[in-house]
């Protein structure tokens, strides 16, 4: 127990130690600089495993073109990958390109730690209209884009074709509505066998309270980043849509779902449905048990149809030594031809032109559902510091998801809190 | 802690043996004989001491000034003063953890009897297998507590764990141990004293072999019987063992961390852990500022109120031990 306290105090000497020397960041500017016939190598990072074979061939394909200039893939688990990217960022050893979120974009474009990549867009004349213009809208900051989309995804209700068969229940209709699907969870859930019809997990609002919030029509910041939205009553009655399936026991109780993650609950045909992402299909098609038994179906219609879209970009460091080579390699990862690659590893590739071919390399399931899903799209409610108020949606709703507050309650001092955060940035 | 030759031995404090390793001479020694003996003395402890001082020393200073600074995201940083200790005083977060830990250490003196009392039955003589059980009681001290907390968390499941498991055979209804306000800090303690008994155990077995027999001996002649023998020789002749190992103790619950992160749940989805309020420590809301919401300097602040608290508490331990610690 100790060591690891002083480990911690012992990083945060190191990095503050560090962060008295790094220089300031270059910001735009210097391309051309690097190279110059010598050896040159860039660094990349990423969090995903099942993506690493094919970041490190491509990187190969980029060598052919670019004889001097190799790429070493940096593969950092997902739950210390921003940990680790702030730190190296702060120490002045930043990787040359990187993946970012949506969460953090922001924090690094604010702080002048990304290069803005107009410059060369224009130099290159690359065509962004091959990207949904909400994740170009995610990656530009100020009015100038700073990634390029990687991938993106969508969500969907995943469902248990074998649980739905077996209690003589319809599949999810293509157009259907919040009380069909209430309905259909009532009709899955099976105390006896231990069965729900869905799990309302408070932890990922991308999957779950963000699209329901968009449905009822409500929204968790207004658009100017400035206010939060979680004191709307729309916003409210996209919260209840989860709260009110746990009260209904039509859904396991937050102690539940801390002990046993509703994906495994799932995975164990414990739950019927899962609102899940894209991004999930690559799991499922090789997991034994939900590779022949699950589908996707939309996400059911509240108010309106929604649902959230996100995707990960290509960004370069401000510090790198390398800009041309760093902007040429991204510009590459940014090709149709990287796009099929990644494809075929799991995420569904951002690049129009590229997606159908994703759809047909997991046949098993109706992919196009979240093909279909981008024309309803909303973006991924973010700000400058994401993570600060993301701490305080779960500090309040955890006490609206056991019950010990009403929604309204929880989330009226959310958003109380959230535009305390929102106003310090 | 070694073994004695059986005679009553003074105070065995540390400290008290020369520093050099020298037998001393009676009277004194020319001046510079002394000089050159200190600077040996200092010499041999410098790697260790530089280690220390580089290592330890200098970031709690650094952290010390940290702690009057507001910092940016990617570094940089400016003098607040004493806001962040302002803020300290007022944050319900900073209250609720210090509480927990404070209860959390409480409870972890539970291990120092239980260890006390299998160290005793360890030590019986005539007992087969001790190399055995000995192993199985420090096992849990040498496995990583990652791994520990993740067999934990297993076992610990409402709905699939074995401790329910076996809790349904004799009818009961256990609850979600970890997730339950009411039996999460209970279950995590528990987790703490089971993983640290072994270490106490080793300690007070070598405690205990260090009492001299002819004790035990004489108050068998005497008519003492096992329990006897072990309130009136073994409990008394043990507390300086005792006190070591409540301040080790103390020192290590209040710095508790990885336990905690790795069993409730960790970073931001642990806080969806309905327990958590009940369960956070100053040390893990000491990470979440530092590493997950960027408030260094804040974070600074917290690690000087824990520093402020462990000291206080060892000084009181210090001062106390005169009530109960018999040296001899």
């Amino acid at each position: 127990m100790g060591k690891a306290a002083r480990w911690c105090a012992g990083a945060l000497g190191v990095v503050l130690t560090l962060s008295g020397c790094s220089g300031g960041g270059t910001g735009a500017g210097g391309v051309g600089s690097g190279g110059k016939g010598g050896k040159v190598e860039l660094s990349y990072a990423a969090w995903d495993n099942n993506q690493k074979k094919v970041l490190e061939q491509l990187g190969r394909e980029f060598t052919g073109t670019h004889p001097n200039v190799t790429v070493k893939v940096q593969l950092t688990p997902w739950t210390e990958y921003f940990n680790k990217l702030k730190t190296s960022v702060t120490g002045g050893s930043a990787p040359d390109v990187f993946w970012m979120n949506g969460p953090y974009f922001r924090l690094y474009a604010s702080n002048g730690v990304i290069r803005p990549l107009d410059k060369e867009v224009a130099e290159d004349k690359v065509d962004l209209s091959v990207y949904p213009k909400a994740l170009i809208d995610l990656y530009t900051y100020e009015g100038e884009l700073y990634g390029l989309p990687k991938d993106m995804d969508t969500i969907g209700v995943w469902y248990n074709k074998a649980l739905f068969d077996a209690r003589g229940v319809d599949h999810p209709a293509p157009d259907w509505t919040w009380s069909d699907f209430n309905r259909t969870a009532a009709e899955l859930t099976d105390p006896g066998k231990g069965v729900y019809g869905v799990a309302a997990q408070l932890t990922s609002f991308q999957e779950y309270q963000y699209n329901t919030i968009a449905q009822a029509g409500g929204y968790v910041i207004s658009p100017d980043g400035k206010k939060s939205g979680y004191d709307q009553p729309e916003t409210i009655k996209g919260l209840e849509f989860w709260t009110d399936l746990i009260e209904k026991k039509h859904s396991p109780d937050l102690q539940t779902m801390t002990d046993t993650s509703p994906l495994q609950l799932f995975e164990a045909g414990k739950l019927a449905m899962y609102w899940g992402g894209s991004w999930n299909a690559g799991e499922f098609s090789a997991n034994e048990y939900t590779k022949d038994k699950v589908d996707v179906a939309p996400l059911p219609r509240g108010e309106k149809r929604a649902t959230v879209i996100h995707g990960v970009a290509n960004v370069v460091s401000a510090t790198t030594e390398h800009p041309r080579e760093a902007w040429e390699f991204v510009e590459f990862l940014g090709s149709e031809r990287a796009a099929l690659a990644i494809g075929r590893s799991g995420p569904l590739p951002a690049r129009d032109g590229t997606r159908q071919a994703w759809v047909k390399d997991h046949p098993r399931f109706a992919l196009t559902t979240f093909l279909d899903a981008v024309d309803y799209a909303v973006p991924f409610p973010v700000s400058e510091n994401t993570a600060a108020w993301n701490e305080a949606e779960l500090t309040h709703l955890t006490q609206a998801w056991t019950g010990e507050r009403t929604v309204g309650e929880a989330s009226a001092e959310l958003a109380r809190a959230m535009n305390d955060l929102l106003a310090r940035e | 802690m070694t073994s004695t030759d059986g005679q009553e031995s003074g105070p065995r404090r540390a400290g008290s043996a020369p520093a050099s390793g020298g037998t001393r001479p009676g009277g004194r020694r020319p001046r510079r004989d002394r000089v050159s003996e200190a600077l040996w003395g200092y010499a041999f402890i410098a790697p260790a001491g530089l280690g220390l001082a580089v290592f330890h020393l200098w970031p709690v200073l650094q952290t010390g000034y940290f702690s009057f600074t507001q910092w940016g995201v990617f570094g940089g940083h400016t003098w607040t003063g004493l806001d962040n200790y302002h803020r300290l005083l007022t944050d319900p977060e900073v209250a609720r953890s210090l509480v927990n830990t404070l209860a959390y250490t409480a409870l972890g003196l539970v291990g120092i009897p239980l260890a006390i009392v299998f160290a005793a039955l360890l030590n019986r003589e005539g007992l087969r297998g001790t190399g055995v059980y000995r192993t199985l009681f420090f096992l849990p001290v040498v496995t990583m507590p990652v791994a520990v907390a993740m067999v934990w968390r297993w076992l610990y499941n409402g709905e699939y764990g074995l401790v329910n498991h076996v809790l349904a055979l004799v009818g009961i209804d256990g609850p979600h141990w970890i997730a339950d306000p009411d039996t999460a800090l209970f279950a995590l303690a528990a987790v703490g004293v089971w993983s640290g008994l072994g270490y106490n155990l080793i300690i007070f077995l070598a405690g205990i072999q260090a009492i001299p027999k002819e004790f035990y001996d004489a108050a068998a002649i005497d008519g003492a019987g096992p329990v006897r023998q072990f309130f009136r020789i073994t409990l008394p002749l043990l507390s300086p063992t005792a006190f070591f190992v409540s301040v080790i103790s103390v020192i290590g619950s209040l710095q508790l961390f990885d336990l905690v992160y790795v069993l409730a749940g960790s970073g931001l989805t642990g806080r969806a852990n309905p327990a958590f309020p009940r369960i956070q420590t100053v040390v893990q809301l000491f990470y979440d500022r530092a590493f997950l919401t960027d408030d260094r300097g804040y974070a600074a602040a917290i690690v000087m109120m824990l520093l402020v608290i462990i000291v206080a508490l060892t000084a009181l331990q210090f001062r106390m031990q005169k009530r109960w610690v018999h040296y001899g």
